[in-house]
C-alpha cells in the first residue's frame, strides 16, 4: 500500500517546487517570493508577470483596506457592546450596528478563504518563476502568454474546465459550510439574547448536546435513535419490497409487464412534494381516509394518524414505502435482468424453491452490485427532509420540546435554526449528522463485497 | 401417471399466476388511487378544506380557471414563470458544470483529481441545507436577497454547487472506449477537441439525463426556495406556492385549486421524468454497444 501511494504521488511530481525554487533559484526567482511575478519578468513572461503582480497588489490593498480588520474582528466577533465604535469604521459596514457579529464572522471567514487562495497563487507564481529560470538556463523555449492560453485547450484543459465549478463549490458549498461549522463554536442563539452580538464559546455547545442529563441532550438522544431506526427501516424495507415487486413483475409468466411497471412509475413521476402534501391532507383527523372509514362505520372516531407518536411513526414509514418502492423497482429491474440465468437453473436443478433462490442467489447478487446505491439511499434517508417536513412537520411535538416525535436530525436542525433561532445548536446537530453519516458509510463501504472483492461475481 | 402430474403442475402454475396477478392488481390500485383522487379533486365543485367522498358531488372547471385568473393572493401563473426561468438558467449552468467536471475526472489525469473526488464525497455527507442559512447571508452580503435578484439567487443556489454531483456522468464517460481518444490524439487532436468532438457526441443519453435532472431540480425543490424567498411571494416557485395553498389561512379557499395546480405541474414533470428514466437506463448500459 505504502509503495503504491508513493508511486501515485510521483506520477505528478515536478522538479519545479517551492522548496527547490528557494534552494536553487536565482536572485529574481527568490525576489519573486516577495514581489510576485519578478521571476517571470526575468524569463520574459511579461503578461504573466504583470498578472501575478496585479494579484499581489490587489490582495495587499484588500488586506490593508479591510482584510486585517476582518481578521481582527473574527477573533473578538465584536465583543465590544458599544455599538457606535463600529459605526465609525470607514463605511465598510453598511449594515446597522446590530448585525455585527454575524457579519464579522462571515467577513472574517471570507478573508481567510481569500488568503488561502492568495497563498495558492503565490505558490504558483514562485514555481512558475523558477520554471522560467530553469528553462531559460537550459536554453529551452519559455512559454509565452499565448502559449499558456493555448495550453488551456490541451494539457491544462482541466484548469479551464474545473475553474468555474470549483469556484461555485467554494463560494456556495464550502464557504457556507465552514461558516456554519464556526457557528457551532459560538453562542449565536436567541438564548441570552445573543442574536446580535455573540462570542466564541469553544466546545460548550457540543457538551450541551451530548449531555444526556440536560433537556437538549435527551432530545438529541431520542431524535438520533429515531433517525437511525427510520433510516434503516426506510432503506431496507424499500429495498427488499421494491426488489420483490420487480422480481414478481419480471417473472416469465407475468402478463402485461409494461402496464404494471407503468402503474408504479406513474406515482414515482409525480413530484414528491405533491404526493406528500396530498397524503398529509388525506390523513388529517377530518381527512378523506378517516371520513371514508367512518362512513363505512368501520371506526367510530377518527384514527390519530398524525397526532399519536406511534401512529405517526408508522405512517411516515408506510407513506415512504408508497413513495420509495417504485424508485427501487426502477433501479433494480435492469440489474435483475443481468443476473446470469445459469445460477437460477442450477438452483432449480438442486430443488431450491423461490424463497431459497431469493435469499441464496438474488439477494447476495443484488447486495453485491448495489451496495453503493444502498449507501446513497441510506444517506438520503438520514437527510430525508421532505418526507418528514411535508408529511408530519415532525409532529406530534411534546410540550416544551423543540423536536417532535417524528423529527429527524435534519428537520430538527431546520426547526432549531429557522424557527427557534438556536443557530449554534443547529450547527452542532449538522456536524453530528455528518459524523453519523461518515461513520455509517465508511463501515458499510469497507465491509461491502464490492469493496473487499471487486471481481466476486464476474 | 406422468401426464396427470404435468397436468396438476399446470393447474398449480395457473393458480399461482392468478394469485400473483391479483396481488399486482391490488398493489397497482393502491399506488394509482391517490393520483386518481387528486385528478378528481381538481374537478370537484365542492368548497372547503376537507372532502368526505371519494367521487366529487359535481364536476367543474372553476378550479383551473381560478388558479390561472385569481392572481391577487397567490399568483400561480407567475410562480410557474418564476420556476421556468430559474430552472432554464440553472439547467444550463449545472449541465455545463457537471459535464466538465465529469470529463475531467474520467479522462484527464492531474494532481488534484483524487483530492477533488474525495472532497466531493465528503461534502455530499453534510446535510444539504445545513449551509442554507449561511448561503442566505452570503447572498444578502452581495445584494442578491431582495427583489428581482432573488431569481438570480435561486439560480445560483441550484447550480453553483453542482460540481460535486458528477458521479453518474463520470461513470458513463468511463464506458466510452479509451481507444477512440487515443486514435484522436494520434491524429493530433487536442484534449478539448476530444471532449467536444468525441466524448460529448457519444454521450447523448447521459447528457439528456443530466439536463433533465438539472431542469427538474427547481420544480421539485421546496426547502431551498423557502429559505431564499422568505415571505416575498412574488418570487415563489410552484412547490412553495402549492405548499402555501395548504396553509391554514388559505386551505379553505384553495384546497381544490391546490389539486388543480398539482395536476398542472405534475403532467409535464411526469412526462419529463419518464423520458429521464429511459435515458438513465440507456446511460447505464454504456456508451458504445457491442
Amino acid at each position: 500500500m505504502a509503495t503504491r501511494r508513493k508511486k501515485r504521488i510521483s506520477e505528478f511530481e515536478s522538479p519545479y517546487t517551492v522548496a527547490n525554487a528557494f534552494k536553487n533559484g536565482n536572485f529574481f526567482t527568490r525576489l519573486g517570493m516577495v514581489l510576485m511575478g519578478s521571476g517571470n519578468f526575468a524569463g520574459k513572461q511579461i503578461v504573466k508577470g504583470f498578472l501575478f503582480l496585479a494579484i499581489e497588489v490587489s490582495y495587499l490593498m484588500f488586506m490593508i483596506n479591510s482584510g486585517f480588520d476582518h481578521l481582527y474582528h473574527l477573533v473578538l466577533l465584536g465583543g465590544n457592546e458599544q455599538q457606535e465604535i463600529w459605526n465609525e469604521a470607514k463605511g465598510v459596514y453598511e449594515y446597522t450596528a446590530g448585525d455585527n457579529s454575524l457579519l464579522f464572522l462571515l467577513y472574517g471567514v471570507t478573508t481567510i478563504f481569500i488568503t488561502i487562495g492568495f497563498i495558492c497563487f503565490w505558490r504558483t507564481a514562485v514555481k512558475s518563476g523558477y520554471k522560467a529560470q530553469c528553462l531559460k538556463k537550459q536554453g529551452k523555449h519559455v512559454n509565452s502568454f499565448v502559449d499558456d492560453l493555448r495550453s488551456l485547450r490541451d494539457g491544462n484543459l482541466h484548469n479551464a474546465l474545473l475553474s468555474l465549478p470549483v469556484m461555485g463549490i467554494v463560494c456556495f458549498t464550502i464557504l457556507p459550510l465552514i461558516f456554519m461549522i464556526c457557528m457551532a463554536f459560538t453562542d449565536y442563539s436567541k438564548q441570552g439574547d445573543h442574536l446580535v452580538l455573540f462570542h466564541w464559546v469553544g466546545f460548550k455547545n457540543f457538551a450541551k448536546v451530548l449531555d444526556m442529563g440536560g433537556s437538549i441532550g435527551q432530545t438529541f438522544g431520542s431524535v438520533l435513535v429515531w433517525t437511525i431506526v427510520w433510516a434503516i427501516l426506510a432503506t431496507f424495507l424499500n429495498y427488499i419490497l421494491g426488489m420483490i415487486l420487480a422480481i414478481v413483475i419480471n417473472r416469465k409468466t407475468t402478463r402485461i409487464k409494461g402496464f404494471w411497471r407503468f402503474c408504479f412509475i406513474l406515482s414515482a413521476a409525480i413530484p414528491q412534494f405533491v404526493s406528500l402534501l396530498l397524503m398529509r391532507t388525506l390523513l388529517q383527523p377530518n381527512g378523506l381516509i378517516n371520513a371514508l372509514l367512518q362512513n363505512a362505520e368501520i371506526i367510530t372516531g377518527p384514527l390519530p394518524f398524525l397526532s399519536s407518536a406511534t401512529w405517526a411513526r408508522i405512517v411516515v414509514v408506510v407513506v415512504n414505502l408508497w413513495i420509495g418502492i417504485p424508485f427501487t423497482m426502477m433501479q433494480v429491474t435492469g440489474i435483475l435482468q443481468n443476473i446470469p440465468g445459469e445460477l437460477y437453473e442450477a438452483a432449480k436443478m438442486d430443488g431450491a424453491g423461490p424463497v431459497v433462490t431469493f435469499f441464496k442467489i438474488t439477494l447476495p447478487y443484488m447486495l453485491f452490485v448495489t451496495t453503493p446505491y444502498l449507501i446513497t439511499t441510506f444517506t438520503g434517508n438520514i437527510n430525508n427532509f421532505n418526507v418528514i417536513y411535508l408529511l408530519t412537520g415532525g409532529a406530534p411535538t411534546p410540550v416544551g420540546s423543540t423536536a417532535g416525535k417524528t423529527d429527524l436530525l435534519v428537520t430538527w436542525l431546520y426547526k432549531l435554526t429557522i424557527d427557534e433561532q438556536y443557530y449554534n445548536l443547529g450547527a452542532v446537530i449538522g456536524i453530528m449528522t455528518f459524523i453519523v453519516l461518515a461513520i455509517v458509510s465508511l463501515i458499510t463501504y469497507r465491509n461491502s463485497g464490492s469493496y473487499k472483492n471487486e471481481e466476486g461475481f464476474q | 401417471m406422468k401426464k396427470e402430474k404435468t397436468k396438476s403442475m399446470h393447474v398449480a402454475a395457473l393458480v399461482r399466476d392468478t394469485i400473483v396477478h391479483m396481488i399486482l392488481a391490488i398493489l397497482a390500485f393502491v399506488w394509482v388511487i391517490p393520483i386518481i383522487f387528486i385528478v378528481l379533486l381538481s374537478f370537484s365543485d365542492q368548497k372547503g378544506a376537507y372532502v368526505t367522498h371519494f367521487f366529487p358531488q359535481g364536476y367543474t372547471l372553476a378550479n383551473y380557471v381560478k388558479l390561472f385568473t385569481d392572481t391577487n393572493v397567490l399568483n400561480f401563473p407567475q410562480m410557474f414563470m418564476n420556476t421556468l426561468v430559474v430552472s432554464i438558467f440553472s439547467c444550463i449552468v449545472s449541465t455545463l458544470f457537471v459535464l466538465s467536471v465529469a470529463f475531467c475526472m474520467s479522462r484527464l489525469r492531474f494532481k488534484m483529481r483524487k483530492p477533488y473526488m474525495n472532497i466531493a464525497m465528503i461534502l455530499g455527507l453534510f446535510p444539504g441545507f445545513m449551509s442554507m442559512v449561511a448561503v442566505y447571508y452570503i447572498l444578502k452580503a452581495i445584494g442578491l436577497s431582495e427583489g428581482s435578484m432573488i431569481r438570480v439567487a435561486l439560480v445560483l443556489v441550484y447550480s453553483a454547487g453542482t460540481g460535486v454531483g458528477f458521479y453518474i456522468a463520470k461513470g458513463f464517460f468511463d464506458t466510452v472506449p479509451k481507444a477512440l481518444d487515443e486514435a484522436a490524439y494520434l491524429d493530433g487532436a487536442t484534449k478539448r477537441q476530444v471532449f467536444t468532438k468525441i466524448t460529448i457526441p457519444l454521450s447523448k443519453p447521459i447528457i439528456v439525463y443530466t439536463v433533465l435532472t438539472a431542469f427538474l431540480g427547481p420544480w421539485l425543490d421546496f426547502i431551498f426556495a423557502k429559505v431564499i424567498c422568505r415571505a416575498d411571494s412574488r418570487y415563489y416557485t410552484v412547490a412553495l406556492g402549492l405548499w402555501k395553498m395548504l396553509d391554514k389561512e388559505y386551505i379553505d379557499a384553495w384546497y381544490t385549486c391546490f389539486a388543480a395546480g398539482a395536476v398542472c405541474v405534475s403532467i409535464p414533470i411526469a412526462i419529463l421524468f419518464v423520458f429521464m428514466q429511459r435515458y438513465y437506463t440507456d446511460g447505464m448500459s454504456g456508451a458504445v454497444k457491442g
